[in-house]
């Protein structure tokens, strides 16, 4: 084979594959666009919730699919960003006066950290912000100190508890067990009309594509392959000059900020946040849907958020005690026999249907070499 | 000639153990350094102290003339100009071979360029050039998985030369390859050398003897002797401890 014909078949493979993601990407969105016309307000409030998940689960697989780093406490961040909008609405639904559950704790006036979240603007700002200042701290002292691996994943899931006592043990501040709910209205509409549901939908799905345009936007540049050869040989990498910290420090604020704005997104329209929402079983979970879609590749993250609540929601409607039997196999069954996950079975089974006749002798010419 | 390297009093030692004990070299620019001696003789420890892997108990590494190494973290000293290969090649599986160079032949390696700079023609010419040099050219599209054992070391070693580094650290780059390719490896050795010094640690008598300029005994972490190989073959204590013990020596005997 020439090398030009080498050439040729290898670009043109890769240029299809890649531009191949970005097609069932745009299909997928489309979906979702037009989805509203075919579904109750009910279920398109519910997959308004499904898509404030696909937005975290894009973070995530840029930290555990790209750069190899395990996060068992991401539900810290995603909780971070929720309770900072519903200490927004919150305040909107309380107008003016001490929201209910602080008066039933006892105290007489709103705490200082409160006051900054009666303004809408500064609300979502800290909803990104707050997770991602969390994540720089926790970040620069593990990953200066190269705690990687098991370890890192072991902290980041006591994170997560530490997290959700702290927020059931401060029910004056933060609601404890019951979390923040009874909003009334975002921005002066009124959550409970179909117009404000709708309009909260296209904003989250709106969001989802800049999220997942932006991060395509990374790893398609030289970052997206440090951070995978970060993955594949950290040793390598910093024997070549880079210094490994920074990066991780990098795209673990950068996915706890998404995180963060996943969380920001889901409680208008799921009207509660409360500490079991960003304990060690949610943030588990997260995981699950990114390895059950396809790790490494960010619409693997989208089908998988997606998909995997969707059963869920399915699933525990109609027999609620199988729900955590079911993901767990789910969970086994990906783990043992797709690991890329259905991003990676369809991958694979494209290859096998349409690999053309020269791209095996390809190969072998290479091993033979 | 000027010394691009002095190694002076070092000693590595783990939880009382000198793996190192009191070595003192110089290393002159445009040499191939070798460094040979029996398992556990502290070369690929002294390698690490070099490139910033350990940190020494006492002693220093003067780089360039004044620059002590021990006082740099791994990456700082990739970039003041020392490069490092391992005993197992150690290349990005998930990338093509291009790829592979593209990260090493960056000067910039900040954040920022990483996301906002691509290679400039430069760059480009350059890594082409080295995949020419190692022979790699052809193959520059595909990942490594599709690399011979020998052809991965190849690449570690392009790799590498892309930093431009003005001394290179090689730990056992000719380890389980043939004859041929072994020679191959020592002719490009030679080639680096023009522009670059290079330290090599290798068990393979015959490359030693081909390609060294000069060469260190080491044994139980001390210097034993340290001259040309015909030097170093005619010591007794070195045929004793090293050479004469048939297993890692055994192409000399």
């Amino acid at each position: 084979m020439t090398e030009a014909n080498v050439r040729n078949s290898r670009f043109d493979l890769r240029r299809l594959t890649k531009s191949k993601e970005l097609l069932v990407f745009a299909f997928l969105i489309l979906l979702l666009v037009f989805a509203p016309l075919f579904l109750s307000i009910f279920r398109v409030n519910l997959l308004g919730k499904f898509i404030a998940y696909a937005i975290l689960a894009i973070g995530l697989d840029l930290i555990w699919g790209f750069t190899g780093i395990l996060s068992l406490g991401h539900g810290v961040f995603f909780g971070l960003g929720a309770y900072c909008m519903a200490m927004y609405l919150k305040l909107e639904a309380a107008q003016g006066k001490l929201p209910d559950f602080m008066s039933w704790s006892g105290l007489e006036s709103l705490p200082w950290f409160w006051k900054p979240f009666t303004n809408s603007a500064l609300a979502i700002v800290m909803a990104i912000l707050i997770p991602t200042g969390l994540a720089f701290v926790i970040g620069f002292f593990t990953f200066k100190n190269r705690i990687r691996g098991v370890y890192f994943s072991i902290l980041s899931q006591a994170l997560a508890i530490i997290f959700s006592v702290l927020f059931v043990g401060q029910q004056a501040y933060t609601g404890g067990t019951n979390g923040l709910t009874n909003y009334r209205s975002i921005m002066g509409f009124s959550l409970s009309s179909d117009t404000t549901k709708l309009t909260l939908y296209y904003i989250s799905l709106a969001l989802l594509v800049v999220t997942y345009l932006f991060c395509n936007f990374l790893v398609k540049r030289r970052i997206g392959r440090i951070l995978v050869a970060i993955r594949d040989g950290e040793n390598r990498v910093r024997f070549s000059g880079y210094n490994p910290a920074t990066y991780k420090i990098f795209v673990y604020c950068l996915s706890a900020a998404i995180a963060g704005l996943a969380g920001a997104v889901f409680v208008p329209q799921v009207g509660i946040i409360s500490p079991a929402e960003m304990g060690i079983v949610p943030s588990i979970e997260m995981v699950i849907w990114v390895a059950i879609g396809g790790r490494g590749t960010l619409i693997g993250a989208v089908i998988g958020a997606i998909l995997v609540n969707a059963l869920k929601s399915g699933i525990s409607d109609s027999f609620p005690d199988v729900w955590s039997y079911f993901i767990g196999l789910a969970f086994v069954f990906v783990v043992l026999l797709m690991p890329q996950g259905i991003v990676g079975l369809v991958k694979e089974m494209a290859r096998r249907f349409k690999q053309p006749p020269n791209h095996t002798e390809h190969l072998s010419t290479d091993k033979a070499a | 000639m000027d010394s691009i390297l002095q190694i002076d009093n070092l000693t590595v030692s783990f939880n009382g153990f000198r793996a190192v004990n009191h070595v003192k070299t110089e290393i002159e620019k445009g040499e191939i350094r070798f460094f040979i001696g029996p398992n556990g003789a502290g070369k690929t420890t002294l390698l690490d102290a070099i490139c910033g892997r350990v940190k020494p108990q006492s002693g220093q590494v003067l780089f360039s003339g004044n620059l002590d190494v021990t006082r740099y973290s791994e990456h700082e000293i990739v970039n003041i100009g020392i490069g490092r290969k391992f005993q197992v090649p150690s290349v990005f599986a998930h990338m093509s071979v291009y790829e592979n160079m593209e990260l090493a032949v960056v000067k910039d390696r900040s954040l920022y360029s990483s996301i906002f700079h691509k290679l400039n023609n430069e760059q480009r010419e350059r890594i082409e050039d080295i995949l020419v040099t190692i022979g790699l050219y052809e193959k520059r599209l595909n990942t490594p998985k599709a690399l011979s054992h020998g052809e991965k070391q190849w690449l570690e070693i392009g790799m590498l030369l892309a930093q431009e580094p003005k001394l290179m650290l090689l730990d056992e780059p000719v380890a389980g390859m043939g004859r041929s390719e072994t020679d191959v490896t020592g002719k490009l050795l030679e080639k680096i050398a023009r522009n670059c010094t290079i330290i090599v640690v290798e068990h393979d008598m015959e490359f030693v003897k081909d390609y060294a300029t000069k060469v260190t005994v080491l044994h139980e972490g001390a210097i034993l002797d340290e001259g040309s190989v015909s030097e170093v073959q005619s010591n007794q204590k070195v045929i004793d401890v090293y050479l004469g013990r048939g297993g890692e020596g055994e192409c000399l005997m």
